[in-house]
């Protein structure tokens, strides 16, 4: 499952993320961070049984933490099947199906907004 | 439909249109699309396949920026002469007299630039959605009113006739970037470092691909377009058959058409465009035709270009074919680089199969050129009787440089007495290692630490440009790289000039701009 980490620095700038490894013994991965001197951002992908324990261990050390259930949005009504965002994602998210319908595996999508821009016909939006 | 007809019918290696458009008529032809077509000539020959298949349909649904549409209003009380007319804040061409105009797809609105265009105008109209009218006039004795503003719907048009002047190219050149930086581009988005591939066509399915030649696509052929019984008007703008780069001018009822097939579509950082569906028919009369729309996907090359470039000669990087393309994997240099397709191959595909179900109930009927299109010619480049202006026109030719091991105090003093903000760093051997910036100096100053030469506080990646070089493509090196000068280089990086934005101003002054 993915999660969406948000914390502030401040608290004696704890390391949230490095301390929950610690002390749950889960191991977490990191698929998109953004840090800077006050404030950070960051995707985690976490195993489905232990989402729970993780979540109540962050927001305890102080973060915000969101569970994320959906990946990139694609709007079927504008979108043409042309593939622009296929070569763009960094993850591999979309392909064609064995009849060139655009196929999306929302699971891998880690909201980086890169097809977004790349949509001739804005067809993909970030949620939220 | 059995096998056997046929055969008694077409027993000959020649068939007619008017025979054709009988087997249409009584609902007897046997259509296929392009796509079917390569493995029905396998499996029962070229002459069998002529025997059987009457009519092959193409199609493609891509990115088409020339085109547009004739629209008249009809006249208004008072009446009016429109001389700047606007849809939904989109400029509409004024030259046509009174209520008509041609709106172009790619014209953008004077207020949501590249988020709305000609093209959304289009696609709005054909959804059924109103547009508003804008226009202005100067008034004359006959047409006394000046301005006009109403809401229109595509039903209160006289006409509303699309007509392209360039659609349906045979093949397109497919793009990747080998620069640092990301582009964007009417090839859509560029990763750096060559880290993507984008292309664009129907391949198997293109129209012109499947009758290179010109045998059966020229002026009168009826066509799908957008949804609509359309016809090719002749060749496209910049036709270049010659080189594999045919087109088509195509003309069709905007009141027939439909979303489906006509998109409104913006290339970030590009501008607008509109995806049009087209599919010509083909009518299967003789071996020649059973050759060429047996062709596939292996069979067309097109080049792979190196966009990163902004010149109209374009590095080649390697020639692929539509099925490399299509395969979503592309080699350069040993490694796999993935691929996006910016046309839409499964519309494409819809186009076909539609145009072979209008056929196939007896809807449609073909015909052949009432004039050829010329199937040999190729296109020519601009003549330009000016050039435009050079670095070399006027960059400043004296140069204030600096050594690399000269101390920064002396980079300090020279830029004082240069009256300059940059200076070119010279290594040993004479040639551009650096450049610093009165911003490093003050920075060196303000912070003394261990630095004491010119290399211990000097950018080493220089940005350059070259005397031959266009002036605006280095103006866009300037605003890329947020930097307000350019060292002029010669092939040694000798430092022959400087191009700063003091030397810019010179355009201003006079004999470039007029």
């Amino acid at each position: 499952m993915k999660l969406l980490v948000n914390f502030s620095k401040g608290k004696n700038n704890a390391p949230i993320i490095a301390q929950v490894v610690k002390d749950t013994g889960i191991l977490i991965s990191v698929e998109r961070a953004v840090i800077d001197s006050s404030e950070g951002e960051a995707l985690i992908e976490v195993p489905d049984d232990q989402c729970k324990l993780i979540r109540t261990s962050m927001t305890r050390l102080g973060a915000t933490v969101r569970l994320l259930e959906h990946g990139i949005n694609l709007n079927a009504s504008e979108c043409v099947d042309c593939g622009a965002c296929i070569s763009i994602c960094p993850r591999e998210v979309f392909s064609f199906d064995a009849d060139w319908k655009l196929a999306i595996a929302e699971d891998r999508c880690i909201l980086c907004g890169k097809c977004v821009d790349a949509c001739p016909h804005q067809a993909l939006t970030l949620p939220l | 439909m059995s096998f056997n007809i046929h055969k008694t019918i077409f027993s000959f290696m020649h068939k007619s249109i008017d025979q054709i458009n009988e087997r249409i008529r009584d609902g007897n032809a046997r259509v296929v699309t392009a796509e079917e077509m390569p493995a029905i000539v396998r499996e029962l020959g070229e002459e069998g396949a002529l025997e059987e298949v009457d009519v092959v349909t193409t199609g493609t649904f891509g990115a088409m920026c020339s085109s547009g549409a004739f629209l008249n209003f009809g006249h208004s009380e008072p009446p009016i002469r429109m001389e700047r007319i606007w849809l939904n804040d989109v400029e509409a061409y004024g030259g046509l007299a009174a209520v008509d105009t041609y709106i172009g797809a790619t014209q953008q609105s004077d207020t949501l630039e590249e988020k709305y265009g000609g093209a959304h105008v289009l696609e709005d109209l054909v959804s059924g959605k109103s547009v508003e009218l804008r226009a202005t006039s100067r008034g004359t004795d006959c047409y006394p009113r000046r301005t006009i503003t109403t809401e229109l719907l595509l039903e209160n048009l006289n006409q509303a006739i699309m007509c392209n002047p360039r659609n349906a190219y045979q093949r397109y050149n497919a793009a990747t970037n080998t620069t640092d930086r990301l582009l964007h581009t009417y090839m859509g988005t560029l990763l750096p470092n060559t880290g993507n591939i984008t292309y664009s066509g129907a391949g198997v399915l293109n129209p012109i691909s499947n009758d290179p030649e010109f045998r059966l696509i020229g002026s009168g052929v009826p066509i799908f377009l957008c949804g609509a019984q359309g016809m090719v008007i002749g060749e496209g703008t910049q036709h270049s058959p010659g080189g594999g780069f045919g087109t088509l001018m195509v003309t069709g009822n905007l009141k027939d058409m439909s979303p489906e097939y006509l998109r409104a579509a913006t290339m970030t950082g590009y501008g607008v465009t509109l995806y049009v569906g087209l599919g010509v028919p083909l009518p299967v009369l003789d071996l020649d035709v059973v050759r060429a729309t047996a062709m596939r996907d292996e069979d067309i090359s097109v080049d792979l270009i190196d966009y990163g470039v902004p010149s109209r000669n374009r590095p080649l990087v390697r020639s692929v074919t539509y099925a490399e393309l299509r395969s979503g994997m592309v080699e350069i240099n040993g490694e796999q680089v993935r691929t996006s397709s910016l046309s839409s191959f499964r519309r494409a595909r819809r186009v076909a199969e539609e145009l072979k179900s209008w056929i196939g109930r007896g809807g449609m009927q073909l015909a052949l050129p009432t004039r050829p299109i010329d199937a040999t010619k190729k296109v020519h480049q601009m003549h330009e009787s000016k050039k435009g202006p050079r670095v070399m026109d006027i960059m400043d030719r004296q140069v204030v440089s600096v050594g690399e091991s000269e101390e920064i105090r002396t980079a300090a003093q020279k830029l004082l007495k240069g009256e300059t903000n940059h200076l070119p760093v010279i290594g040993s051997d004479g040639r551009l290692v650096g450049i610093v910036t009165t911003f490093d100096v003050s920075k060196a100053v303000a912070n003394p630490g261990k630095a004491c030469t010119v290399s211990d506080i000097m950018k080493k990646k220089v940005v350059t440009t070259t005397t031959d070089e266009a002036v605006d493509i280095a103006v866009r090196k300037l605003e890329q790289n947020n930097i307000s000068a350019l060292p002029v280089v010669d092939r040694e990086r000798h430092v022959i000039g400087m191009l700063t934005a003091i030397n810019l101003g010179k355009l201003f002054g006079g004999r470039w701009l007029k």
